[in-house]
Parts: structure tokens; C-alpha cells; sequence
């Protein structure tokens, strides 16, 4: 259905994404950025994400890309 | 009979600079200044140009920032309390390399002061009164005349470093009128100066950022560096003064602007009664005329400076003369005007 | 799959020096999507403020300028005044708009100046610390106000869009937030009617937009962007402040 990217160099972790995706598709995990940030990952096992962009909308450094 | 164009000081410099094709003013009231803003305000918008009275000299200057970067000449003008509210956009317009045309008429201080002729900021206007390392051109005129061609020739300076000039009047400089023979019908020329730094949209170029922060490791050193090349250039080249009977004097008076003027009397009558008297005035206070001052001192038995002011050209001189000669000062502060027998007085005792 | 939401193209693919979770890097984005919409890049000039943002002439790939310490709207007149068919716009935060840039504002506005105003307000100054600013809420603890925002020492929070709005040369003032999507929507919504404005040559166009510090705010990004809706909002309530046209 939908998909997104995020922009691992790029990410903060400031963790807005996590909380503004409607259906929780994206969660804070164990990898580490070069930035030393615990980075966040799309996991959409059940194809749920419908492209709202939610995410996007919310990411302060444009690291989210989003695809319909 | 030729007709004769009768203006007061203010007057000219405004028509100076709308003859040099200043394209934007903006002004504050603030007397003894108030006949240029009133000048630009009826020409400017006769000439289809921009005039805007702004909130405050500090918006004033800072509108100046942003039509000059935007390709215009611009020109904003005040008197000394209102100069010093716009020092920190000067230190600006320098760090961002803008020309500009600041005009100030000098009037009575520290403080309120008074509305009385002065030349007190003359620190303030060489030795910057904003902050940083910088220097802007400062020009003195002593008659009205002076004040026409001085402001067009500060439009052309301003281009061509890309730097603000500072045009250094008084109270009476501004307020009494002369003829100026220079206003004929047919105007100068206006130079052109490449603007190819400019903000006018990246259509068919790269996008352009003017700032003066510059945060990265040695860049603001670096530009720095440049500036103080620029400025040398400019002392190199922008030195202007007058001199009188030079060749035989042994004894000079040092003195600008309306000062000069009451000096030049002083000289003419000591010179009359035999005295081997003569005169430097300088026309550029920065780039200030160390080099004659330098090389006349060697043969002189002394030099009077003569300012409105507690003596702050006095230094120059000074620092100029090394020692040469022995350098004596007369002032008169608080916008008191020397007269011809005060300085003749002076003279005569050294 | 078709990609529907990318970087503008009048952004730049640049790390934003930012704090992790600050409204600015939101903000900075609108106004590209809608510059890329209305496809004015390259008639565009933006002054950017000193403050946080001072920076974003490294974020937009259009001119920009950048303005001492709340004069930027004074440099708009004359960029406008003197290229009156380019696009300007001026970015500032609360202290250089609503302290030290008051006047400036206030008289620009006053004059109608056919300029759009972004106004980010994040309720301190940031660059320098997170002292109070004119925007800082009552009780609100910062740098400067360590015991909290206290109005008999340090007055009550300025609501300059409601006082700008009074002014007949302003035709269009709207607040809005960066804490939720929809209210990212929404602020889309209203900097793009600012431009509009602006190209239809109609007068002064604000957007207020309240956005989030979190690190001078000592909260967590999440946490501040919920501190806009209960606290903030109540003294800055959202909304179209003034809209003639």
C-alpha cells in the first residue's frame, strides 16, 4: 500500500515520527547512527501504512521520505 | 546671466546625491539636518525614487542595508546622536562589504548636546564608531559647493570598494546657503560599478547569501584580511586635502570643514603682515593625509590645529608629525565656533 | 508506488545544526514546499534573523540575507521598495521580533510594506541559551526567569500579533503551531495565503507560528510538542488573527 525512507545520516531521534504515526509503524531500535543517536526504523510487517505521512509531516530534519 | 542655483548646505548634499543617482533615502528628523530629509522627501519623489521616513535612525540605516544589497544607491543622514544609533549597522554594511552613503551633521555633544555646529565625532566617524576592525571613508566638505561634489564623489567611492562613506558636515555647514555654480541643467555623468554580487533573485544564477557572521574555523580572519586590503588600497589612493603656501611656510595651521574656512581668513591676514603662514585642510578625514602632513613637518617650526572639538584630529596630526615639530591644539567644545581673532591670537603667542 | 513527500527542492540536502526535535527544521520546510509550489526560488529573498535560524541561508538554495538583531524588517523595506516584483520575506524568532525588533515590526507593518513575515515563537531565545523572551509564558522557567515568569518583575507575555493585527496597513495575520500534523497542515495552509498575498501584491502578511525548544524548555521533543497545546496555546491561542482579504 504505502511505504516510507528515513534518512538514517540525518535523524535526530527525536522520536516525533514514533509518536505522530498513526498506526505506530515506526519504532526506536537498538542501531546506533553515526550521529550516536539510537535510530528509528519503519516496521510495517502487515502492510498497514497508508502514505499519510504523518511521519513526514512531523520530522524537523526531512528525513523521511514517503511513497504511495 | 547664468542663472545661480542658491542652496543651503543640506540642499546640496541632497541634490548632490540625486544627481549621483542615489535611488533610496531614508531619514529620521533631528536637527540641524532637518532640510536634507525635507529635500529628499520633495525630490526624491520627484525624481521617482525612494523616500522613506523611517521609525528611527537605526531602521533608517538598516533600510539603507537592504536596498544597497539589493542594487540600489542608497543614502540615509542624521546628526551626531542619531549617527550613533546607527554605528552598529555601519559595522554592518563594512562586514558585509555594501556601499553606502551616511550623512552626518554635526551638532553639539556628548549627550543631547545642542543644535550648534560641532566637530566632536570625528573619532566616532574615523576611528569607527561601531564595532569591529573597520574603516569607512569619511569626506569633509567646507563650503556648500564642497558639499554637492563631495557627496557625488561619495556614491562613486562607496561602489567602488563596496564600502559605506560617511560624509562629515556641522550645523553651519548645513544651514547657511551659497551659490553652487556645479548644478548646471545637463548632469554628470553617473558611473556604473559592476553588481554582480547582489540580491535580486538566482534567476539563471547560483542562489547568493550576504552576512557578515561567519562562524567557521579562521573565516572571519580571513575576511578580515581582505577588508584591511581594501583599506590600504583606499589610503593609497584616496587621500585628498588642500594646501596653502606650502613651498615657504614655517608654520602651518591644520584644520577641516567651516573650521578651515575661518583658518584660511587667519593665514590670508598673518601672510599679509609678512608671516610665513600656510594651511593644510583635510578634504579625507580617513584616509586620513598623514603623508604631507609628514614630510611639511620637517621643515616647520610648528603646527596649530584648530577644531571644534576638545582636539581629537589633534591625534592624528600628531601621530603624522612623529615628533617632527612641536604640534599645538585650539578648540572651542559644546558647539562653540572659533573666531578669526581667537585663532590669530593663538598664533601669534606660539 | 509513486513518491509523495519528498525534501523540497528549494531546500537543501543538508544536515540542519538544529537540536533534535526543533520546530525550526518543520518550519524551514513549509516555506520551501510552498516556494516550490508558487515556483518563485528564483524571485525570492529571505532575511534571516540573529538566533537560531541565523543559519538558514545554509538550509535554502534561494538569497538570502541576513539582518543585525531585529532589523530585519526594516532591510525587507528596502529590498522591497527597491525590487517591489521580487518575493521577501523575513524569518524571525520572538526576541528579535517581539524585543529588540519592535519598532521595526510595528512600523513596517504600519506602512503596509507588501512583505510576508514568518515569526517563529518558541517562547526563549535559543541561540544564546534559553533566557526569557517577550513571549515567555507566565511561570515559565528559563535562563533569566529561574523561579519562573513572574509579571510584576518581568511583565506578561507579549501578544504582538493581536497588536499588529490593529494596524490597517496588515492584512493578514494567522497563528498557528508545529506540534501536530494537522497544525503542520495548517501552517502550510497559512504561509502559503501569506505568499499568495504578497504576489498579489495585497500588503503585510504575518504568520505566527509557535514551535518547540526542547532543550531550553528541558523537555523531551515529545514532551514540548504537547507543552504548545497545554500551556502555550492558552495564553497564544491558535488561529486567524486578521484576514482582510
Amino acid at each position: 500500500m504505502a511505504y516510507i525512507k528515513i534518512d538514517k545520516e540525518k535523524c535526530k531521534g527525536c522520536l516525533l515520527c514514533v509518536v505522530n504515526c498513526p498506526k505506530g509503524l515506526i519504532v526506536q531500535d537498538e542501531e546506533i547512527s553515526i550521529r550516536g543517536v539510537e535510530m528509528v526504523s519503519f516496521q510495517d510487517k502487515d502492510n498497514e501504512c497508508s502514505g499519510c505521512a504523518f511521519c513526514a509531516l512531523m520530522c524537523p530534519d526531512v528525513c523521511i521520505e514517503v511513497y504511495r | 546671466m547664468k542663472e545661480r542655483i542658491l542652496l543651503c548646505g543640506n540642499e546640496a548634499i541632497g541634490e548632490g546625491a540625486i544627481q549621483a543617482g542615489c535611488q533610496f533615502y531614508a531619514g529620521y528628523p533631528i536637527t540641524p539636518q532637518n532640510e536634507l530629509t525635507a529635500y529628499m522627501a520633495r525630490r526624491m519623489n520627484e525624481e521617482g525614487r525612494v523616500f522613506i521616513q523611517s521609525e528611527s535612525e537605526i531602521s533608517a540605516i538598516n533600510m539603507v542595508f537592504g536596498a544597497s544589497l539589493a542594487g540600489a544607491r542608497a543614502m540615509t543622514s542624521s546628526s551626531s546622536p542619531g549617527i550613533s544609533l546607527k554605528q552598529e549597522g555601519i559595522s554592518y554594511l563594512v562586514g558585509c562589504e555594501l556601499p553606502a552613503v551616511i550623512i552626518n551633521i554635526m551638532r553639539g555633544g556628548p549627550g543631547l548636546g545642542n543644535i550648534a555646529p560641532s566637530q566632536a565625532d570625528y573619532f566616532q566617524a574615523t576611528k569607527g564608531g561601531g564595532h569591529g576592525d573597520y574603516h569607512t571613508i569619511v569626506l569633509a566638505p567646507s563650503s556648500v559647493e564642497e558639499a554637492f561634489s563631495l557627496t557625488f564623489l561619495a556614491f562613486d567611492l562607496a561602489d567602488l570598494y563596496r564600502n559605506p562613506v560617511i560624509i562629515l558636515g556641522d550645523g553651519v555647514l548645513g544651514q547657511m546657503m551659497e551659490p553652487v555654480s556645479q548644478i548646471q541643467n545637463s548632469r554628470p555623468k553617473v558611473k556604473n560599478y559592476s553588481k554582480d554580487w547582489i540580491l535580486n533573485g538566482c534567476r539563471g544564477r547560483n542562489p547568493r547569501i550576504i552576512r557578515s557572521l561567519l562562524l567557521g574555523e579562521g573565516e572571519l580572519e580571513k575576511h578580515n584580511q581582505r577588508l584591511q586590503k581594501k583599506f590600504k588600497e583606499i589610503k593609497e589612493k584616496e587621500v585628498r586635502f588642500e594646501a596653502l603656501y606650502l613651498e615657504d611656510a614655517d608654520f602651518i595651521l591644520v584644520s577641516y570643514g567651516t573650521v578651515s574656512r575661518i583658518c584660511k581668513a587667519v593665514v590670508s591676514n598673518l601672510r599679509s603682515l609678512g608671516k610665513k603662514i600656510g594651511l593644510i585642510r583635510p578634504v579625507s578625514l580617513w584616509p586620513f593625509p598623514e603623508e604631507i602632513i609628514k614630510k611639511t613637518a620637517k621643515r616647520l617650526k610648528g603646527i596649530l590645529v584648530v577644531e571644534m572639538s576638545a582636539g581629537q584630529m589633534l591625534e592624528d596630526v600628531k601621530i603624522s608629525v612623529e615628533g617632527a615639530c612641536p604640534v599645538y591644539f585650539y578648540g572651542r567644545m559644546g558647539g562653540g565656533v572659533p573666531t578669526e581673532e581667537e585663532i590669530f591670537k593663538q598664533v601669534i603667542a606660539l | 508506488m509513486e513518491k509523495t513527500f519528498s525534501r523540497p527542492k528549494s531546500m537543501r540536502n543538508v544536515v540542519m545544526h538544529y537540536c533534535a526535535g526543533c520546530g525550526h527544521g518543520i518550519v524551514h520546510r513549509l516555506i520551501c514546499e510552498v516556494i516550490d509550489e508558487f515556483k518563485i526560488r528564483e524571485k525570492t529573498i529571505a532575511i534571516a534573523p540573529v538566533g537560531c535560524a541565523v543559519l538558514a541561508y545554509d538550509y535554502w538554495d534561494f538569497d538570502t540575507t541576513e539582518s543585525a538583531h531585529g532589523r530585519a524588517p526594516a532591510v525587507a523595506t528596502g529590498i522591497k521598495r527597491i525590487l517591489p516584483d521580487r518575493i521577501i520575506f523575513t524569518y524571525q524568532g520572538d526576541g528579535d521580533l517581539a524585543a529588540i525588533g519592535t519598532a521595526e515590526i510595528i512600523h513596517t507593518a504600519n506602512r503596509g510594506e507588501n512583505i510576508t513575515v514568518i515569526f517563529v515563537n518558541n517562547a526563549v531565545y535559543g541561540m544564546t541559551g534559553g533566557q526569557m523572551a517577550p513571549t515567555t509564558i507566565l511561570g515559565q522557567k528559563t535562563e533569566t526567569t529561574p523561579w519562573g515568569r513572574e509579571p510584576k518583575s518581568d511583565g506578561y507575555p507579549l501578544k504582538i500579533s493581536e497588536m499588529l493585527s490593529l494596524l490597517p496597513g496588515v492584512v493578514y495575520i494567522e497563528r498557528t503551531a508545529v506540534n501536530n500534523a494537522k497544525n503542520v497542515l495548517l501552517t502550510k495552509r497559512a504561509i502559503k495565503k501569506a505568499f499568495l498575498n504578497q504576489i498579489e501584491n495585497k500588503g503585510f502578511s504575518l504568520v505566527e507560528v509557535l514551535s518547540s525548544c526542547p532543550t531550553y524548555w528541558h523537555m523531551s521533543p515529545v514532551e514540548a510538542m504537547k507543552w504548545i497545546d497545554t500551556e502555550m496555546t492558552k495564553y497564544y491561542p491558535l488561529g486567524v488573527i486578521k484576514n482582510n482579504c
